[in-house]
């Protein structure tokens, strides 16, 4: 070897983690990382292993602001994330796939909804509202979960919220398309109304038509949180002859959650593959329907629903019918009669992975009295005049700037899907804590680009030679499959909940799942005698005392060889020896054993704790009050 | 002590063996000894022996006295034969089992005190038999278990932990086993495993006696700055006298390209071979004398010689000098055990 070459592998050699820089054991911890508003789950899960549901739910709450709408149908991208489901894989096969097995995360979504289940009175937790006001006013277009949580988060620092709505209740898509036999409208009223009920100014039942004139109003800014409320259509042959026969599917959800729509034809035909869709075939299975058919143009492994909806209409007896691209809509007498498809072939990958489709030729009608085309949604801005200074950019979207969340006109925010198109709630909420910092800063005249800095700490939770303050012992149980309502009642009653959610005891037993991924193991190398203890008691062989070499060599070096390149490598100086201590983060069970097997105390387990600024500290600060 | 016990769970993409088994199937109980011990890293180093080798458990015996040491075949080999005998007493019960079946593995665990006071009269014999067998001694120069009094293999020079001196030379167990006759001699050091890892799985695939002294601190009792069995001083007075070891499985090709000169290698009786790199030119470690003066020399030098420091590639163990049936003795029924009164009458007959 080259002496420069020697040189510039001693470069390459991985540096030493900075364990001061908060990002290093935030992602460590998949769940809160992988959640938009940054949760913190394993803290929250312990307190309902604690039994303190009112904790839970503020802890919650504090982030997420609707922790029983959540619970219940947020798309959990925590989930799909968890250390957990990297351990273990369940024995039921995939939804989407059935060569695949599902991985077992904890259920975090269904342990929120326990939270939210048994959090009791929880009011006396909940922020002042200051009742001398600010002097600054806000309107909040839209009342879905981007606005609302913009009005939860301004509140308690003395703005004057104004909330407009084109529908008579508040929650949005929430409400609108969020059938209530998944979605009970207590809960959902529960929580809107308690951020209502602080105070805000509500003008429901009040369609905006100009944004010119809200900004006439004299408002010190304007947030616009409408969503993506247009759902789009098809137009093959016979559409418009059969259009009092074909609802778009989030219209027509729309129509069912106001009572204005009650009943549907016999045979169904629900065109898409996505959530809507999933929606859509149960709720008309509610209404009547004897006959409903999913059909969805692509492969079902590359369905939009979520693979748990997907099961779960399969579940209610409803074929889903993939490959199957609509022709022509077939008219009898004057009316809807069926719908033609002709069914795909699939005939490889294209370069994005994504399968790649040809016509078979093969026709298929599909008898059927009314269709419900859920194949997506769009944004719609009409009502936003172009000469305001607020300039739209690509398929008519407006510029808004990804940190800010401010448009190219001072003081107008966007947020959730009107900001960048459709996307799930907790994301919706995410961009409302980010658009109410800015706004915050804005209606002060600080400079919206400076953003506050993510709080954090760490401790030790060593209680004694043996004892942990957080249950360390790995639970080798299965995910507790959640109670479902009976089959042959739920599916033809609208407002009956087909998850019954855990009682307290299957929630007992969940919580044992958690990994408490935030109670880190923190090596400190100068107190190492390198004796091997740790390494060789740790049950996933994720300690390694290795020469230091570049990250990739190191990887493929260690007692398992890393692969999983999305996690992290923990790497310690140069110890007496001369190697370092390297720590695969990948399936650490956080079960402390390497610390209880270190004579000199070099790992200590640690509990780090992450908040994510927000423009009020209002509610972090009650944070001590219910977690004492 | 550890409150919790080792979780079962495992890293999904652990290695297997080609018994399908991963490392994780060849432990066994929690280990009670104190964290940070020397042992817990030999009874590691043993599990990776033996998953590498892809032994099969139920072939494998683990034999042990008392003391420290001798609580560790609980730790191993969950799935394995044992016997945790008398203190000292080892030796015999290996000999006996190993009399009686002369197909399974054996590995017998001891420490110092075990090996070099009370039980020093049955270690020889059994070196001395050339028993088959797999010999480890746990070495940390003190009795952990009673408050860590000096063991005989203590240094002179190495005081207690309280600061005592120690009036006895300490007795070097690798040099009394090559003057005894044992055909395979290593020793090594806990907190090294890519040297001792090799060692064992030579030291198993040895037929005879094959004797490991490993030198394991007592983080409790021996591991303080004047201690010469603490892991500092081990480390920094450590000789090896092969600077790297590779054990080569009997199937395996040798596919690593060395230097020519700094290599030997060791062919041993199942066809396996231990490799030994960039030698050190004053060691010859196939005569006995050689090794012997390398210990002492560098004994005298203030280092500790590790590694292989002897083999006799073509020795004979103890089933051939008594000349035993191929057959191992509890697969014979009691029938051609014990032919009866008329085979006897028939065996006399011929001396009359």
């Amino acid at each position: 070897m080259q002496a420069s070459e020697i040189a510039a592998r001693a470069r390459a050699r991985m540096a030493p983690t900075d364990i001061s820089n908060p990002k290093y054991f935030h992602k460590v911890v998949d769940c809160q990382w992988a959640c938009p508003t940054h949760t913190p789950v394993p803290e929250y899960i312990r307190l309902i292993a604690q039994g303190r549901y009112a904790a839970a739910y503020m802890l919650n709450w504090e982030s997420n602001v609707f922790p029983g709408i959540l619970g219940r149908v947020c798309d959990r991208p925590c989930e799909p994330a968890c250390r957990r489901g990297r351990l273990q894989t369940s024995n039921e096969p995939n939804a989407k796939d059935p060569s695949k097995k599902n991985a077992e995360p904890v259920a975090i979504c269904r342990l929120k909804r326990v939270a939210a289940d048994y959090k009791g009175d929880i009011d006396g937790f909940l922020p002042e509202i200051p009742v001398q006001k600010n002097g600054k006013r806000v309107a909040l277009l839209g009342a879905g979960p981007a606005s609302l949580t913009v009005a939860r988060d301004l509140m308690p620092l003395g703005y004057h919220v104004v909330l407009y709505d084109k529908d008579p209740k508040g929650g949005g898509l929430m409400r609108t398309n969020i059938p209530s036999f998944r979605l009970p409208v207590e809960v959902l009223d529960d929580e809107v109304d308690r951020i209502t009920g602080f105070g805000v100014e509500t003008r429901f039942g009040h369609e905006v038509t100009s944004l010119k004139s809200i900004l006439d109003e004299g408002y010190d800014a304007v947030f616009v949180g409408t969503g993506a409320p247009r759902g789009k259509d098809l137009d093959v042959p016979g559409r418009k002859e059969a259009a009092a026969n074909i609802h778009i599917g989030i219209d027509f959800l729309t129509s069912v959650a106001f009572g204005h729509l009650e009943k549907i034809g016999k045979r169904i035909v629900v065109i898409g593959g996505g959530n809507t869709a999933m929606d859509c075939c149960r709720t008309a299975l509610r209404l009547g329907a004897e006959a409903v058919t999913v059909t969805v143009r692509s492969p079902r492994k590359v369905m939009k629903a979520s693979e748990w909806e997907i099961k779960d209409a399969i579940h209610e007896g409803i074929p889903i019918l993939d490959n199957h691209a609509p022709k022509s809509f077939v008219i009898e007498n004057g009316k809807l009669a069926g719908v033609v498809f002709e069914k795909m072939i699939e005939t490889g990958v294209d370069a994005r992975g994504r399968p790649q489709l040809k016509a078979s030729g093969e026709l298929v009608t599909i008898p059927c009295d009314d269709v419900l085309m859920a194949i997506g949604q769009d944004n719609a801005f009409p009502w936003i005049e172009r000469d305001l200074g607020l300039e739209f950019g690509e398929w008519e979207m407006p510029k808004v700037d990804r940190v800010t969340f401010m448009s190219t006109r001072p003081g107008v925010f966007f947020g959730g899907d009107a900001a960048w198109g459709p996307e799930n709630i907790i994301w919706a909420v995410a961009h409302g804590h980010q658009a109410a910092i800015s706004i915050d800063a804005f209606c002060h005249g600080r400079t919206v680009t400076e953003r506050p800095a993510p709080g954090h700490t760490l401790v030790s939770q060593k209680m004694g030679i043996h004892e942990w303050s957080y249950s360390n012992n790995y639970d080798a149980a299965a995910r507790v499959a959640v109670p479902h309502a009976d089959l042959k009642t739920s599916i033809r009653n609208l407002k009956l909940e087909v998850e019954l959610g855990y009682d307290d005891k299957l929630a007992a037993k969940e919580v044992e799942r958690c990994l408490n991924c935030d109670v880190q193991t923190v090596f400190t190398g100068s107190l190492c005698i390198e004796c091997d203890a740790c390494m060789d008691i740790c049950p996933v062989d994720c300690i390694n005392f290795i020469d230091n070499a570049p990250e990739d060599e190191l990887r493929a070096s260690l007692r398992v060889p890393a692969v999983n390149a999305t996690q992290d490598i923990y790497v310690s100086d140069a110890l007496k020896t001369g190697r370092i201590m390297a720590k695969d983060e990948d399936v650490c069970l956080h079960c402390g054993l390497c610390a209880e097997r270190c004579p000199t105390g070099a790992w200590d387990m640690q509990k780090f704790f992450y908040v994510e600024p927000q423009a009020s500290s209002a509610c972090h600060s009650h944070h001590n009050a219910y977690l004492r | 002590m550890t409150y919790i016990t080792k979780p079962l769970a495992h890293h999904p993409a652990l290695p297997r063996n080609a018994l399908d088994l991963t490392r994780r199937d060849y432990e066994g109980s929690m280990s009670t000894l104190c964290a940070g011990c020397g042992h817990d890293s030999i009874t590691a180093a043993i599990i990776e022996a033996c998953f590498e080798m892809d032994l099969p458990a139920h072939r494998i015996a683990k034999l042990s006295g008392i003391g420290c040491s001798s609580k560790t075949p609980t730790y191993f080999l969950g799935r394995s034969h044992g016997f945790n005998s008398v203190h000292g007493r080892m030796p015999s019960v290996t000999t006996g089992a190993n009399m009686a079946n002369k197909d399974l593995v054996y590995i017998g665990v001891s420490g110092d005190g075990d090996t070099a006071s009370i039980g020093l009269g049955q270690f020889a014999h059994a070196v001395r038999r050339k028993l088959n067998m797999t010999y480890i001694v746990m070495n940390n120069g003190c009795y952990g278990l009673t408050k860590g009094q000096f063991s005989a293999t203590n240094d002179k020079s190495s005081p207690s932990k309280k600061g005592e001196a120690n009036p006895f030379d300490a007795i070097d167990l690798c040099q009394m086993a090559i003057q005894l006759g044992a055909g395979f001699v290593g020793r090594s050091f806990s907190g090294d495993k890519k040297q001792l890892i090799p060692l064992i799985k030579a030291a198993i695939s040895y037929k005879g006696f094959a004797f490991l002294d490993v030198i394991s601190p007592c983080v409790t009792f021996n591991n303080h700055p004047a201690s010469t069995k603490s892991f500092d001083y081990v480390r920094a007075h450590n000789h090896a006298v092969e600077n790297k070891l590779d054990f080569v499985e009997p199937q395996e090709e040798i596919t690593i390209s060395y230097e020519a000169g700094t290599t030997a290698a060791v062919t041993l009786h199942d066809g396996s071979r231990l490799i030994l790199n960039k030698l050190d030119h004053g060691h010859d470690f196939r005569d006995r004398d050689a090794a012997i003066m390398t210990i002492r020399q560098n004994a005298n030098d203030g280092q500790v010689a590790t590694g292989l420091l002897y083999v006799n590639e073509t020795g004979d163990d103890l089933h051939d000098a008594l000349q035993t049936s191929d057959r191992p003795l509890n697969e014979i029924p009691v029938s051609e055990l014990c032919p009866g009164s008329k085979a006897l009458e028939g065996i006399n007959a011929r001396f009359r």
